[in-house]
Formats: C-alpha cells, structure tokens, sequence
C-alpha cells in the first residue's frame, strides 16, 4: 500500500505524459501506413513508400517552402524589434513605459481569431495598399512575434550583470562599442531562443495566416484545405519530419545544458 | 550613432521603441479601429457603408448567443480539465523528476513541434469508430454499441484541451519551481502534515502560475473553430467557426466584425476583472 501511494503521483506523471505523446505517436505511424482508399485513418499496411515520395503531392513542397520564407524572415525583423523595445523596456526609464508595457502585452493576450480577423479588416479597406498574399502573412506574423520576443529578451536583461559593461566603458570603450561587444554576445542565447519560439510560432500559425493570406498557401494552409477532401499520409511525413528536427534541436539543447552544467560543477 | 545617443539620453528609449510600436499600433491597434468601423457598417457584399448601425451588436448577440455560451463552456471545460491534468504532472516534475526534469518538460512542449492542425487531425484516427479507444469504452459500457466519440461535444472539448495543455502547464511549472524547498521543510518542522503543507504553503505560492495558465489557456480556447470544424458538427460549432465562416465563406464582413468585436470585449473584461483580482504587474510582468 505505501508504495502504491508514494508512486502514485510518478503512474500519473506518465499517463499524463503518454496522453500527450499519443497524438504525435499516431502521426508518425500513419506516415507508414499505405492507407486502403483515399482515408488515412485507418492503418492496413506498412511502407516506406511515403516518405521516399514525400513531393508526390501537389502543392505540398511549394507551400512548405513559403512557411519557411515568411518564418525566417518574419522572426528576424522581429528579433530586430523585439530587442530594441526590450533594451528599452529593461533600461531606460521614461514616460509612457506603463502603456507600453500594456501594448506588448495585448497581442498576446487577444484570441488569434480577433488578430486575423482585425487585419483583414485593415487590408479590405485599403486595398490600394495592401494586397493579400506573401507579404500580409509576413505583417502579420511580425506584429504576433514581436511580443513573444520582448518578453523572453526582457527576462534575460533584468537578470543582466551590468557590472561587464561598466568595465568595458572604464576601459575607454563608447556605449555603441560596448552594446556591440559585451550586451549583444551576451544577449544572444535569450535572442536565440527567442527566435526559435518564434519560428516555431510562425511555422505552425494557421489562423491568423488563413484570414490575411488570399489565395497564397503556408503549409497549415495547405492542410487545411486538402482536409477537407483527404489528407494524404505524405502530410504526417512532413510532420513527422519538422517534429524530428525540432526535437533533435531540443535534446541537443538538453544535452548542452547538461554538459555545460557538469562543466561548471567541476571549475568549483 | 553613439555620440548622438550619448547627446539625448532622453530620446534614446523613443528611439528604441520607435519601430517595435509603430508596427504594433498600425498592425495590431489601427486594426483594432478597423475592425470597430466595420462593425458599424451595413449593407451588402461588396456596398457596405458606413451608418453606426449599433444594431449589428445587439443582433450578433442574439442570434449567436448559443454559440458564444458554446465556446465559453468549452473553453471553461477544456482550462479545469487542463489544471487537473497538469498541476499533479508538474508537480511531479518540480519535485520529484530529477535528472528526468529536461525531458518531461520537453514531453509537455512536444506537440507543439507537430502542426496544429495535424496533431488535431491524429485524434481522428485515435477517436474514430473502429478505433481502441471506442472499442475499450464500449466493452466497459460507458458507451453502448454504435456510438462513437467522433463528432460529439467530447471530442471538441477533448481537443482544445489537448492543444491548448502546454500553456497550462508551462506557468504552472515556472510557479511551481520557484518554491523554496526551505518553506516546505519549515512547515514540517511546524508539525504540518503533508497535506495541510501543500494547502498551506504550496498551493497558495504556486496561484500566480494557476492565474496565468487559466488565461493562457481560456483564451485561445474561446475563439478556437479548428477543433470544431475537424472534430465536430454544426451542432458543436462554437463562435470561432461563425466568425470564420462570416468572414471568409458569406463574406458579411459587418456582422463578422461585430462578432470578433463582442468576442474580444468579453475576453478583455474577465481580464480586467482577473488582473483587479491578482494585480497587474504580474500579469505584465
């Protein structure tokens, strides 16, 4: 009975844990499967068909390269944005900092829907500047990365040793000098991982990117759209293979902290 | 640049805030304006104009007040049953993993690494008719023979809950961390039972972390349509999918707009009223 109760909570820990694998377990496996019909929803078969003939479909390859394109580039204007307002935010206190502050925080904090929705409006009803496609998803992905990006880089600059930064301006260094030199190298892991999320957010973003895309197609896009009829299984093999990558980079992550604790446990 | 900067100490945060804000007023609050002007619109596709038609609101209200109450309990549903799946399971890792403590938290943000709509769509295969899951629960009666799961509120909610845990889970962790082991200790050594030390000490230490991932996951969960669209019928859409459908399918950009309006207004309120509740800086950080 005591050990039922003291590992209780570690049983529940991994159905808990399993529950949330199992999706993704089932994506995988039905990247195998070779479905019956034009329904993959029922496993018959094992076969690596799918994955060597992962470009077989249509409009498949084109819209994954879009994600990529607008995912790149929308992260890297918004890292730009993000760290300036953080440097901002964190550094200098001036007027308006309690308004802003509630600004950064609004986007994330609006359902995705209304975000969609609003610009849309904003691109009907100027249509002489705006067209739908490439480059309102990339409006669009900007202005709901930025704010992701300025909170992680703000938590990282408050807990920021000044004391090097001061060190380097003692050394006769000017302040552009030492923003290039100290604040920034040592700011970049927090970019970094910022930008990652960011990334992440605007690879999978599918309903802010459906209302202001016109006829281009993101991925999540294509999805959606081929759902409707059947998802081929060379989809789940898309998925499968971003899911790898982004977990082989996590547990590289993971790996890295480690060594990197164990490293410093052994300077002491 | 530098010695401009070193001249107008004032000017450098504007300086620095000056692209960040004005992307997000033109994209994200000049939109916000749009959307209200719309809303006050009439007329039809593609001759709308501009009458303050109030009406639109009170409308929208009444004829999609049970998709709003839908999408409202849903969201509800899918926050309490995410707290219960979450706090045991973060708590777990905070306290007792170990050296697992990496790669449980990597488990909690795996589905994000799978597309949305994908990871959704993998409950149809999990839920559907010939399915374990189905068969399990009809060979213990919860479901009798011929029903199924697919297509039913269970699923929807089933769903949002699933795609929205993380951002439970996540805050609950970083709360949930932070505890001093030495309060802990203390209460014991002050003869608390392992009980009266969590009611007392853990539970109330890690409520920033339960007001963040209810919202977190309230939110998005409200004006979620996929989990609808794919899971559901009409009989479970919920206000996203009105929205969604005004917009894109019967192109009624006025009542469209309204809808998204009365949405966020209901969202920023119980925001108010949480922040009121639990003081602003914490929710801004």
């Amino acid at each position: 009975m005591r050990f039922v109760r003291r590992h209780l909570l570690t049983a529940y820990a991994i159905l808990v844990v399993a529950y949330l694998m199992l999706p993704i377990a089932v994506v995988i496996l039905f990247s195998f499967n070779k479905p019956a019909g034009r329904f993959n929803y029922v496993w018959q078969e094992f076969t690596f068909d799918n994955w060597v003939e992962w470009d077989s479909v249509l409009g498949l390859r084109e819209s994954l390269i879009k994600s990529i394109q607008i995912g790149l580039l929308a992260t890297f204007v918004a890292a730009v944005l993000g760290t300036l307002m953080a440097l901002a935010i964190v550094r200098h206190d001036f007027r308006g900092r309690g308004p802003t502050n509630i600004l950064v925080f609004l986007p994330m904090a609006t359902p995705e829907i209304v975000l969609g929705a609003s610009l849309l409006t904003l691109f009907l009803n100027t249509t002489s500047v705006f067209t739908l496609g490439f480059w309102t998803i990339f409006i669009a992905h900007v202005m709901f990365i930025v704010s992701f990006i300025v909170v992680t880089v703000k938590a990282r600059l408050i807990g920021f040793d000044r004391h090097l930064e001061e060190a380097a301006m003692d050394l006769g260094a000017n302040e552009w000098t030492t923003f290039r030199k100290i604040t920034l190298p040592l700011l970049m892991p927090a970019i970094v991982a910022a930008s990652l999320l960011g990334f992440a957010l605007s690879i999978d973003d599918f309903v802010i990117t459906y209302f202001n895309a016109g006829s281009e197609q993101t991925f999540p896009v294509f999805v959606w759209g081929i759902a409707r009829v059947s998802v081929p299984p060379q989809v789940n093999v898309v998925a499968s293979f971003i899911f790898l990558v982004a977990i082989a980079l996590a547990l590289a992550n993971v790996f890295w902290q480690y060594r990197s604790a164990r490293r410093a446990q052994g300077a002491v | 640049m530098g010695a401009f900067f070193h001249r107008h100490p004032r000017l450098t945060p504007y300086l620095l805030l000056a692209p960040g804000l004005a992307w997000l007023a033109l994209f994200f609050l000049v939109p916000l304006a749009f959307l209200a002007y719309q809303s006050l619109q009439s007329g039809v596709f593609p001759n709308f104009e501009f009458t303050w038609e109030f009406s639109n609101f009170t409308e929208v209200l009444t004829d999609y007040r049970e998709q709003f109450l839908r999408s409202f309990l849903y969201a509800a549903i899918a926050t309490v049953i995410s707290l219960l799946l979450a706090y045991p399971l973060v708590y777990w890792i905070a306290f007792r993993s170990g050296p697992w403590r990496n790669l449980f938290l990597l488990a909690i943000i795996a589905p994000f690494f799978v597309t949305y709509l994908i990871r959704t769509l993998a409950w149809l295969n999990i839920l559907a008719d010939e399915g374990p899951v189905v068969g399990f629960l009809q060979t213990i009666h919860v479901l009798g023979e011929g029903e199924g799961l697919l297509f039913t509120s269970v699923a929807v909610v089933g769903g949002i809950t699933y795609n929205f845990f993380p951002f439970m889970a996540l805050p609950l962790y970083v709360s949930l961390e932070q505890i001093d082991p030495r309060l802990l200790e203390a209460a014991k050594d002050l003869y608390a039972s392992p009980r009266q030390a969590f009611m007392r000490v853990t539970l109330p230490l890690s409520a920033p972390g339960i007001v963040a991932g209810t919202l977190l996951t309230f939110i998005p969960a409200a004006g979620d349509f996929i989990n609808a669209e794919l899971l559901g019928t009409p009989k479970q859409q919920m206000i996203g999918n009105v929205i969604q459908a005004k917009f894109l399918e019967s192109l009624d950009y006025p009542s469209a707009a309204s809808l998204s309006f009365v949405l966020m207004a209901f969202i920023l309120v119980g925001l108010l009223l949480y922040a009121k509740l639990v003081g602003s800086e914490k929710l801004t950080g």
